[in-house]
């Protein structure tokens, strides 16, 4: 057609306008701030200001190993049991399949303020059904906000409780746009079920597998709601402290924005080396 | 063939054994949520174990319209979400449109630039957005600063771009023949045909706008403007607040989502499962 350019354009101005504005454009942006030293104005460009900081803070430190740690832990065990919510809610012989369904992705569309309010008040110390239902088999109250390990346990718990599910509806998708005839042919030949899911649906659900970690790690590497509202800003004393908290406490708090920036490009460099990682893991074989 | 259908019978009991604890475990903190909301507060902090409801909702949401504006946090919230699906959908969907059907000078680079910043965490346009709504533009606490940054999302222009990538030209052909103009084609053909992929996309976008916390969280932090989750979050952590208040909170706003997931289950997981096929 003639006129192609300009009838694309007219259909792509207005969303391409906010994409600059608000995406493209700070990416640029906050990338210069944090090269500036932001406490006094006017900004000055000062390139150690931030970054020299940042090195040499055990805030940021602490922050860092505290989303590491949570990172190592949380995610490969939310994925485990996101395939094996998948692979029985894929089972023929399970009955009742809508109300299972319903109970693994409800979680999916309730807000991270909801669930936090929830789960403050259901891990309470004295008066928490938690520590109740611990007290009523014999076990010993855990004092889930006072001491680091179980605080970290519980961010863990809810971030796995709340996003599990999804990650199911992404795997489950996955696995439902694998051929039947591939596991007919392979029952034919009397592979166990058993070994039908490691040498057949594991294998062809890599790629899928492998987009749910990256999503899992770059969204638990941004985890602010929960540590904020839950642990009450990354209780107790900064032990479940992540960098999404870090960012919102040097940004938002204290307004050093150059500061922020440094921390928001160091979760960025880590999002580009794991993207590259997955492109790497899930390239076309040559 | 008696043996195959007894281990099938096993199988299942087996499957059933093990999914059911878990699903209970699942929907515990649900159910939970649902029983505090209907509890006096002398009865949330009490040392017997309740699982079972009450009869108390109406006071503890009297307690919490008390502890902070609710009614008008949710309108805002509902009016927020409505505006923000329906602006998003139509930009995405454009866009979508374009990037599909035309070709034209620049295409491969605004693909590859959408794609390539997809994965960066929105934590690094926080504060530039930030400077620029609240200093630059000085629109905090306003509609606007909580529905046109958060329009930037790519998800749907990638979502849309693949529904009407898949459809057949002839479908277009025959209107262009008759020399229909290209902004009626797309939107009386095109997105009629896309209907159930934009019953999808308009889902995950409402679901994300109601429950967006950060954002309006930084942005409408006066009273008057705050939307319902950050509203009720202002209240957690305080020391003379009503909890059964936050449930009845919670309760409203995650229980119309439930009752929207159940009815359109379908949407809602090709919705989700949309972002992993690319």
């Amino acid at each position: 057609m003639r006129h192609q350019n300009a009838t694309a354009y007219r259909f792509l101005a207005p969303y391409l306008l906010i994409f600059a504005v608000f995406w493209v454009w700070p990416i640029i942006s906050s990338f210069m701030i944090s090269f500036q030293a932001t406490r006094t104005v006017p900004w000055r460009f000062a390139p150690g200001f931030n970054w020299g900081r940042l090195i040499g803070d055990p805030a940021f430190f602490n922050a860092l190993e505290n989303t590491l740690l949570i990172l190592v832990i949380q995610v490969p065990v939310m994925i485990s049991l996101a395939l094996v919510m998948a692979v029985l809610l894929n089972s023929p012989l399970l009955k009742a399949r809508g109300l299972y369904r319903f109970a693994f992705f409800a979680p999916v569309v309730v807000g991270e303020v909801a669930y936090s309010a929830v789960f403050r008040l259901m891990f309470n110390l004295d008066f928490g059904i938690i520590n109740k239902l611990l007290n009523s088999v014999g076990l010993p109250k855990i004092d889930w906000f006072s001491n680091v390990t179980p605080a970290m346990a519980l961010i863990m718990i809810a971030v796995t409780w709340r996003w599990a599910g999804y990650n199911a509806i992404i795997l489950l998708a996955g696995m439902q746009s694998i051929p039947e005839d591939v596991y007919e042919a392979a029952t034919l030949d009397r592979v166990s079920k058993l070994k039908q899911f490691f040498h057949i649906t594991l294998p062809l659900l890599k790629p899928v597998i492998v987009f749910c970690l990256v999503l899992s790690i770059i969204g638990t590497m941004q985890l602010f709601t929960e540590p904020f509202l839950i642990t009450e800003r990354g209780g107790p004393g900064g032990g479940t402290e992540t960098l999404g908290l870090l960012l919102y406490r040097q940004g938002f708090r204290s307004l050093n924005f150059g500061y922020a920036s440094a921390v928001a490009y160091t979760m960025a460099g880590l999002a580009i080396a794991i993207t590259l990682v997955q492109l790497w893991l899930t390239r076309e074989p040559k | 063939m008696s043996s195959r259908s007894s281990t099938r019978l096993g199988r299942s009991i087996a499957l059933h054994l093990f999914l059911t604890p878990l699903a209970l475990i699942w929907l515990f903190p649900l159910w939970m949520m649902v029983v505090f909301s209907t509890m006096p507060d002398n009865g949330i902090f009490s040392p017997g174990i309740e699982l079972l409801p009450h009869g108390n909702f109406i006071d503890n949401f009297n307690n919490l319209q008390r502890d902070t504006n609710f009614v008008g946090a949710i309108g805002i919230s509902v009016s927020v979400a409505v505006t923000y699906t329906i602006l998003s959908v139509l930009l995405t969907s454009m866009a979508g449109w374009a990037l599909a059907r035309y070709q034209f000078f620049g295409k491969g680079a605004i693909v590859a630039i959408i794609l390539g910043t997809i994965t960066l965490p929105y934590a690094v346009v926080l504060i530039p957005q930030f400077i620029m709504v609240a200093r630059d533009f000085k629109l905090a606490n306003t509609w606007i600063a909580l529905i046109v940054p958060p329009l930037f999302n790519s998800l749907g222009v990638l979502f849309m771009r693949q529904s009407f990538s898949m459809m057949p030209d002839d479908l277009f052909d025959a209107a262009r023949v008759e020399g229909v103009k290209e902004w009626r084609i797309f939107l009386f053909v095109g997105l009629p045909l896309a209907r159930p992929m934009l019953a999808a996309l308009a889902i995950i976008l409402f679901l994300a706008s109601w429950n967006n916390y950060l954002w309006p969280l930084l942005i409408n932090s006066q009273p008057g403007s705050m939307t319902a989750p950050v509203a009720l979050g202002t209240l957690i952590g305080l020391t003379k607040v009503s909890w059964g208040g936050i449930m009845a909170g919670a309760v409203m706003l995650t229980v119309p989502m439930l009752v929207v997931f159940v009815l359109l289950q379908r949407h809602f997981i090709a919705g989700i499962a949309a972002g992993a096929v690319k």
